[in-house]
């Protein structure tokens, strides 16, 4: 290597290249210890949050109120009391809460998911006047946000006699869901090759049997992501909650943890037990289906 | 079955009435296009979309012309009061402390959570245990932004600066470590809404890192190769290579990001209710509308609300058509 000038015109052989990129990878390799170390950083700061509020659900009432969650490691006390009291019926009740938030999220999911698929396929394999104008509208309709509707909505709910109960919230997430739900399922259906909805039509199937045979099978991933993301949507809701479902007979678990947070701010045992009853769902979901989860995520992220 | 259900066998009939309810619907629908099948596909057309069309129109188009409509009327919606609303949002000192919040947040929080999330993804990238790194930061990105602001009232938690009382809350505890004094921070206007902020960009880096790592990851290998071949050092390659090639991603994260920060409700909601002065439209739009009983004035804000994100969408389409083109 002696000889070699830093001048020389003669073309990198390949042993050489492999030489360079060894050293451009040892380079990065040196850098690496550093970029370890704010990754674990960051890390720790976005954990200590949840993880200094998990630790505090499970101390005892006094503890909590009187020193800091990191003396935990110190002085462990462990006690269950707490998800005792949140579940403890005439007190925060969160079991009553936690019926609704079921109650309210499974025909938020079920009814949209099944007119929207309705209305992908018609889109996707039907011709009729004025598709394209139609679809754009729908589509369209996700940039509004969901406050320029409630105030009229809440007066057609009351008109309607149905203020107050849970149909204000099926109807309410139905609705906000399908323009997101159409526009997803129109873009898995038109990928479905031609010729095989073409194959099922000359076999003498109508819409309805190549929607049930040849399309659904094929569409379960979009139904899933789709799924995914309108339940943890409506799940973790709170203002189309706190707007139609004031009352404690039908608001979800986000509700009276809110107030909770409003009316009782200091009352730290409930309030991280009752959070954690809360969080347990969504991140169930996460864990299972994480794969479906971020596609449903990232694909209705702009919604609301 | 329309009726306010109460008891919990009540509640789960109801929902699988509903459910029923709906499915019989599609039942119907389907059964009368089976009738019509062969004929033409408009019919079975305007029967698949007949629902969708029906609740878009009635729950979500007119409700938004009717908002606009009751935007130029009084509280009580009885008289016509023109721009009134609109004055006040844009003259009334109240109202300015609203929009310059709201201001902060749409300028702050989608370059700190965007910056964040691209920081962690080049970081994580390609390294040992990646997944289960990013799923830290992702796993804020599930729970709800009410669980999210209890989560972060308690980091920020308050205890008067006096003999035998410790603080526990984590951010005074660590001022206290350095040798400070406790600070009320949810009080202290404007640090609280900062400190709001924060949680959103807490909420939000995750879905930034989650979007960019995908768009890192499916830059071609052979343009890193030859950047690595120029000699190019770790910042280049970021600046001349990463940087240029997530462009489009970068852009659809931040405006992502910049619509969900304009509508935050949860947070200001659950962690101040507004008060300390870190109010912002959508928590506005709502204690006018549902509290105190000003309708008009609510749903002037909401309209407010609507046209400043009318802007960001426009950007948005047109630096995705630029990048298509």
């Amino acid at each position: 290597m002696t000889t070699a000038a830093p001048l020389t015109t003669t073309p990198v052989s390949k042993s050489e290249t492999k030489k360079l990129s060894a050293a451009a990878s040892a380079k990065n390799k040196l850098t690496s210890p550093w970029a370890s170390l704010a990754a674990v950083v960051l890390a720790v700061l976005w954990t200590i949050p949840t993880f200094g509020l998990l630790i505090s659900s499970f101390r005892p009432e006094m503890a909590i109120k009187r020193t800091g969650w990191w003396t935990f490691f110190s002085d462990p006390e462990v006690t269950l009391d707490n998800y005792r009291a949140v579940f403890d019926d005439g007190g925060i009740n969160l079991a009553d809460f936690f019926l609704n938030s079921l109650v309210i999220t499974i025909p938020s999911v079920v009814i949209p998911l099944c007119l929207a698929s309705l209305a992908a396929y018609a889109f996707a394999w039907m011709n009729f006047p004025g598709k394209n104008i139609l679809f754009i509208a729908i589509f369209a309709l996700q940039i509004v946000p969901l406050q320029v509707t409630l105030v009229p909505l809440l007066q057609l709910y009351v008109k309607a006699g149905l203020n107050n109960t849970f149909w204000t919230l099926w109807l309410s997430h139905s609705t906000f869901a399908l323009p997101l739900a159409i526009y997803l399922l129109h873009n898995f259906i038109k990928e479905v090759p031609s010729s095989l909805i073409e194959a099922a039509r000359i076999d003498g199937a109508g819409h309805v049997s190549i929607f049930f045979k040849v399309l659904l099978p094929l569409l379960t991933p979009a139904l899933a992501a789709f799924g995914i993301f309108q339940f943890l949507w409506v799940w973790n809701d709170l203002l189309v909650s706190l707007t139609f479902a004031g009352s404690p007979e039908i608001s979800p678990m986000t509700v009276q943890l809110s107030n909770l947070s409003g009316t009782r701010g200091t009352a730290w045992h409930l309030l991280s037990a009752g959070a954690f009853v809360s969080i347990v769902v969504p991140v169930t979901v996460f864990l299972l289906l994480q794969r479906y989860f971020v596609r449903g995520l990232l694909a209705g992220s702009v919604k609301g | 079955m329309f009726t306010t259900a109460s008891t919990t066998s009540d509640k789960i009939l109801q929902m699988f009435a509903a459910i029923l309810l709906f499915a019989a619907a599609v039942g119907v629908i389907l059964f009368a296009a089976s009738r019509v099948a062969g004929k033409r596909d408009r019919a079975v057309a305007a029967l698949y979309l007949l629902p969708t069309v029906l609740m878009l129109g009635v729950g979500l188009l007119y409700p938004g012309v009717r908002t606009v409509y009751q935007s130029f009327f009084d509280a009580s919606l009885s008289n016509f009061i023109g721009l009134d609303n609109y004055t006040k949002i844009f003259t009334d000192a109240e109202q300015l402390t609203v929009l310059r919040n709201t201001a902060f947040w749409v300028l702050v929080t989608p370059f700190a959570a965007t910056g964040i999330g691209l920081l962690y993804a080049i970081l994580v990238d390609k390294a040992r245990l990646e997944s289960f790194a990013k799923a830290l930061i992702f796993l804020p990105m599930s729970i709800s932004f009410v669980a999210a602001s209890v989560i972060w009232k308690f980091m920020y938690e308050y205890r008067p600066d006096q003999r035998n009382v410790q603080q526990i809350g984590l951010v005074n505890q660590v001022i206290v470590w350095l040798g400070g004094e406790p600070v009320q921070l949810l009080i202290e206007s404007p640090l609280n809404t900062f400190l709001l902020i924060v949680v959103m960009i807490w909420i939000q880096a995750g879905f930034a890192m989650t979007v960019l790592a995908a768009a890192i990851k499916a830059i071609p290998d052979d343009i890193i190769e030859a950047a690595r071949l120029d000699g190019v050092g770790p910042w280049g390659m970021f600046r001349f290579v990463t940087l240029p090639a997530i462009r489009p991603a970068v852009v659809v994260v931040m405006t992502t990001i910049a619509i969900g920060t304009l509508k935050v409700f949860d947070i200001v909601q659950t962690m101040t209710g507004g008060r300390f002065d870190t109010n912002v439209i959508a928590n506005e739009f709502y204690s006018q509308s549902f509290r105190s009983n000003d309708k008009g004035l609510g749903s002037a804000l909401a309209v407010v609300l609507f046209v400043l994100v009318i802007p960001i969408v426009v950007y948005n389409i047109r630096q995705l058509r630029r990048s298509e083109a």
